[in-house]
């Protein structure tokens, strides 16, 4: 079964992208393909690669980077939301340089992208299931 | 592309969080993608579409005239939990009064908001493909 996910909460407030995470790699273990994870609301949180947890925790941000989501073209499928991820200080290069702010923290693991690949992956997958409050 | 029946969930109260802006932000774009679309508004989510609304006092911007703009993006769909209107001391001459031009007589405005059951918005909500909760 083809399944997209949408997280929107941030990473250790609150559990949900860890529950996401563990949703996507039993789907994965049982052959099933992860289309694509679209981040949103503080859910856009999860993609910081300036995230440092305390050692003896999990890194939710390397968890997501580890499931290695991309599509045929070799794209990263782990999506932030671009309005989202402005609002809350999450940029990538090419919106930091767009901006004029001097710096970035985009994990390259994920890539920043519009709404519209949230109603896409809602009209290509058999299952689109939200994390969330 | 396929046409899919598309649910937005609106749950929470308009201000204090940020689902319901964004919410309407998806709501907005996902019209350009031609889907069969409706909202639902549930628990504190029905305070979105009260009339007169003035956030102006907590600095908050009013975002609640978007609301009337869904009509022109063809969402014509918007069911209310009368349960959720009822527990809240509220009825449907509190919420705006938004509507929708009907092309096929002469642009008539009708209204959007259709005040339902929960057991209907329960059946409302397994006949969707995606059910997007916010």
């Amino acid at each position: 079964m083809k399944i997209s996910i949408q997280i929107n909460e941030g990473p250790y407030q609150h559990q949900a992208s860890d529950t996401a995470y563990q949703f996507a790699k039993a789907a994965i273990a049982k052959g099933h393909e992860i289309f694509r994870v679209f981040f949103y609301h503080d859910g856009v949180d999860n993609a910081s690669r300036f995230t440092i947890p305390p050692q003896d925790d999990r890194n939710v941000v390397n968890q997501w980077a580890e499931l290695d989501i991309k599509n045929a073209d070799g794209e990263p499928e782990l999506v932030v939301c671009v309005a989202a991820a402005l609002r809350r200080g999450m940029l990538d290069e090419g919106e930091a340089s767009k901006n004029g702010i001097d710096g970035n923290n985009i994990h390259p693991a994920f890539r920043i992208s519009g709404l519209g690949q949230l109603i896409e992956a809602g009209i290509q997958s058999d299952r689109l299931v939200v994390f969330g409050d | 592309m396929a046409t899919k029946k598309f649910m937005y969930l609106n749950r929470k109260a308009p201000y204090g969080t940020v689902y319901a802006l964004e919410s309407l932000e998806v709501v907005l774009i996902a019209a350009a993608f031609e889907q069969d679309v409706s909202l639902a508004f549930i628990d504190d989510g029905v305070y979105q579409i009260v009339e007169g609304q003035n956030p102006e006092g907590i600095g908050m911007k009013n975002f609640s005239k978007t609301y009337h703009a869904l009509g022109d993006y063809d969402i014509k769909q918007l069911f209310v939990s009368a349960e959720s209107l009822e527990e809240r001391g509220l009825s449907i001459d509190d919420l705006m009064p938004l509507v929708w031009e009907d092309e096929d007589e002469d642009w008539a405005e009708k209204p959007s908001i259709q005040v339902v059951s929960n057991a209907e918005l329960t059946k409302l909500m397994s006949d969707q493909d995606v059910c997007l909760s916010f």
